[in-house]
């Protein structure tokens, strides 16, 4: 038997086969998205880079060499050089690892926030869901970038406050997306199901409710990502984020700002970074929904 | 063109060796395998499983096979018609006009943000030309027709605002206003309760005779199909397994319509175990 | 002592009464039936004895225990239920495994593999099913899944809410005698929820009829075939319940 049956064996005998069957069948789907592959690859791309950075880096991301300052691309460096004589190229490929480091742990803080508050507020109704949506709804009043930046000058400069800014702004729509789901599931005939056969409420919300809500949750972290890149370059870009000499991508644009005009590739390279970035997880995105969608059945 | 003899009268709809063919990512599935029928103004009833082409056979008709669906026949002709090489705009001309189809669930048939009246007054005017004030009488109109007690009020509802008996009603109302010659009822009342089901089939009924339609009659529910109808074709499969009578229902020869019949609880019946039908691969190929 | 007693009760969603002052009883391993159409609480009377309801007032009693706000684990050992939609009763994403051994280790019974096998086996489903997800399944086999999954606690009491509904009739005629044949062999006793009047007279020795939150009358399934000593309304049910007769839809009326 090959792989590939075993795979998509009409009777498992595992649940580990099952499991495996069914993410196989998924992957079949996903892959019939041209696109969302090249989504993939691209977000595959960044963490190799990210994790080679030392050996793909043809120079010292830090080294300023004012001698070789404002180099144009091709001419001893491939991206060109920044105003202090930096590789661009290097300096890219250094930023990878923050804009992965800002990407993974926004998503591991905020979507499991969001998870938790929207189906207590979901399945729990009552005054629980009047407080946690009314809180989720003062979040959502404000435009993320403005609170984040209210957040990162209460908490001061840095990455990791950054961080933990965007962090904080980015779970009211999953708390929302989430509740929405919990809402649609809770009436369902398996909820009343589980009821009946004496489940807790704990147990009903982790194994029979969040299963529902978590393939939304993920198409829609995944979608927010390039918004989640583009605050973390725009508070870079305005002193808030990332600090000097730090490779981060938007300080990066901030930098090359001044030589705009004149030595446009100091910008415009780290701005091409997150712009291929960000398409990568908007492509990805748009595959695992159609192949996430909870109403598919599946 | 074969020209058809002064003697016989034109059926209204003349069927032969009907294929529905869908391509799945699992390779193509044939939901209609072959099938054939004449319908006069009659009111024929097709009964089925699921699965059993019935209602494929029905959209076929209609045109409205789902896009990956192809439909393929030897003849499909409608008043001596054929409707095989028809575009998008002949099915326009032809479908709610002169063929028209009453679904299950009105609640998604019935445009939910338009009232009722304007959804009738527009089924009306698309195919006839009138003033609106005489649209709107032609819509009470056949809203009394239908045994709505209340026309005026009822015209100005939206379609959640009335409950599933009469939303039904509206749908007939709806469909029958063009004065079309055939109605493809695809189980128009399985979502209803069993006395406002036969209302809904008895208001049906008398507009299709008073009118002189043809009526096809589409249903799971075969003692229903054989009161309400004159004459039934018992699908399976994609093919036909027996065409009778109605009123010789119980006189069935063929062993899958017998085993639907045997497997039917009954009133007055035992309370022995139920005969379970069994299926013979022959009838597939048959 | 009956199985199961209902006296006086009475529902209101939202000041909305949907049930006013039922009774029944069910002897231990009988079959009732309860019939009515839409909106005549017959499924809201199951989904209050089952905890589904919060509010409620009357008496209900299960196995001589009267029942009170709360259900405790106890009582879905005693009591389970069958869902209409087969479709809608089965999480999506869990297994059939999943689905029966999860109730197994709530109560912690032990023997989860044998149990769930032999779960599967009662119902006449073979052990390939075990690790199938219900998109997998034929209408009929999630309904035996769901059929399964309310025996596994080995309940006493099985409420049926229309269980062959959305199901082909070949279909309804295997599940029906398989639920037969359970109450055989379990000694189970029924509360078969139907719309279908032949369903309930095939399944049970008595029905209740309901109407709008009444019981209209409770008869021996028997005497279905005598409509003269039926009430009016059970008696235009029965005759509605028989086809389509023109002259007689005539003579149907509303009854409040």
């Amino acid at each position: 038997m090959t792989t590939r049956q075993w795979l998509l064996s009409a009777s498992p005998a595992s649940q580990m086969q099952a499991r495996l069957g069914r993410a196989y069948v998924g992957w079949q789907s996903f892959r019939q998205n041209r696109l969302a592959v090249i989504g993939l690859a691209i977000i595959l791309l960044l963490v190799l880079v990210a994790a080679l950075a030392d050996i793909l880096a043809p120079y010292d991301p830090l080294a300023s060499d004012l001698t070789q300052r404002l180099r144009a691309p091709g001419d001893g460096f491939l991206l060109g050089s920044d105003g202090l004589g930096r590789d661009i190229l290097s300096r890219i490929i250094h930023g990878s690892r923050y804009t992965l480091m800002i990407v993974a742990l926004v998503a591991i803080t905020a979507a499991p926030v969001g998870l938790i508050v929207g189906t207590a507020a979901g399945f729990l109704g009552g005054w629980v869901d009047t407080v946690l949506m009314r809180i989720t709804d003062i979040f959502l009043a404000f435009p993320k970038l403005i609170l984040a930046l209210a957040f990162v000058s209460a908490l001061g400069p840095g990455i990791e406050n950054a961080i933990l800014a965007i962090a904080l702004t980015s779970w009211p729509p999953y708390a929302r997306v989430a509740r929405a789901e919990t809402l649609t599931v809770r009436g369902a005939d398996y909820m009343a199901a589980a009821r009946l056969q004496g489940i807790s409420r704990t147990r009903q919300v982790l194994g029979h409710i969040a299963p529902m809500c978590i393939p939304s949750l993920i198409v829609r972290v995944t979608l927010d990502m390039a918004g989640i890149i583009l605050t973390a370059a725009g508070l870079g870009f305005l002193g808030l984020g990332a600090q000097p000499p730090l490779p981060e991508w938007g300080a990066m644009i901030a930098n090359g700002r001044q030589f705009l005009l004149d030595q446009w590739w100091v910008a415009t390279m780290p701005g091409i970074a997150i712009f291929i970035v960000s398409l990568g997880f908007n492509l990805f995105g748009d595959g695992l929904r159609d192949v996430l969608d909870p109403k598919r059945g599946q | 063109m074969e020209t058809t003899g002064a003697m016989a009268e034109t059926p209204l709809l003349d069927i032969e060796n009907l294929r529905v063919t869908f391509r799945t990512s699992h390779g193509t599935v044939e939901a209609v395998r072959g099938i054939g029928f004449t319908l006069g103004r009659e009111r024929l009833g097709i009964v089925g499983e699921s699965g059993s082409g019935k209602s494929q056979t029905g959209r076929a008709i209609l045109g409205l096979t789902a896009g990956n669906g192809e439909i393929r026949a030897d003849r499909l002709r409608f008043h001596g018609q054929d409707l095989m090489g028809f575009g998008q705009r002949e099915w326009r001309a032809i479908r709610g006009k002169r063929i028209s189809m009453v679904m299950q669930d009105p609640i998604y048939s019935l445009n939910p943000v338009m009232t009722v009246g304007r959804q009738i007054v527009e089924a009306y005017t698309t195919h006839h030309r009138v003033s609106p004030r005489e649209a709107k009488e032609k819509t009470l109109e056949m809203l009394a027709a239908v045994k709505i007690r209340d026309p005026e009020s009822v015209f100005g509802r939206y379609p959640h605002e009335v409950s599933g008996g009469m939303g039904q009603r509206i749908m007939i109302a709806m469909m029958l206003i063009p004065d079309p010659d055939l109605i493809i009822a695809d189980e128009p009342t399985s979502a209803l309760d069993v006395t406002v089901q036969l209302q809904v089939l008895a208001i049906l009924d008398d507009l299709v005779r008073e009118r002189g339609m043809g009526l096809i009659f589409i249903s799971h529910d075969l003692s229903l199909v054989s009161s309400f109808c004159d004459r039934i074709l018992v699908m399976y499969k994609g093919r036909i397994m027996e065409e009778l009578k109605a009123s010789e229902l119980h006189r069935a020869k063929h062993p899958y319509t017998r085993g639907l019949l045997d497997c039917l609880p009954s009133l007055d019946g035992p309370k022995a175990p139920l005969r379970v039908l069994r299926r013979d691969p022959a009838w597939e190929i048959g | 002592m009956p199985m199961l007693e209902i006296e006086y009760l009475n529902v209101r969603f939202s000041d909305t009464p949907v049930l006013k002052d039922v009774g029944l009883a069910v002897p231990r391993n009988a079959s009732f039936g309860l019939v009515g159409e839409s909106g005549s609480g017959k499924s809201t009377v199951l989904r209050t004895v089952c905890g589904l309801v919060d509010d409620w007032d009357g008496t209900i009693s299960v196995a001589d225990r009267k029942l009170g706000a709360k259900r405790d684990l106890a009582f879905y050992r005693t009591t389970q239920m069958v869902f209409q939609d087969p479709y809608g009763s089965l999480h999506p994403r869990h297994t059939i495994h999943r689905i029966l051994s999860e109730p197994v280790k709530v109560h912690r019974l032990g023997d989860t593999e044998a149990r769930v096998a032999a779960a599967l086996a009662q119902v006449g489903l073979d052990a390939t099913f075990r690790f199938r997800y219900p998109h997998q399944l034929s209408g009929g086999q999630r309904q035996r899944v769901a059929i399964a999954r309310a025996l596994i606690l080995e309940p006493q009491l099985v409420l049926l809410d229309e269980p062959t509904s959305a199901l082909d009739v070949s279909i309804q005629a295997e599940i029906l005698n398989l639920l037969q044949d359970l109450q055989q062999r379990l000694g189970l006793t029924y509360v078969v929820v139907s719309h279908d009047l032949a369903i309930v007279a095939h399944m049970c020795e008595t029905v209740a009829i309901m109407n709008r939150g009444r019981v209209v009358e409770t008869v021996a399934t028997g005497a279905l075939g005598d409509t003269a000593s039926l009430s009016p309304y059970s008696r235009q049910l029965l005759v509605a319940s028989k086809g389509y007769d023109r002259a007689a839809v005539d003579r149907f009326v509303d009854f409040e």
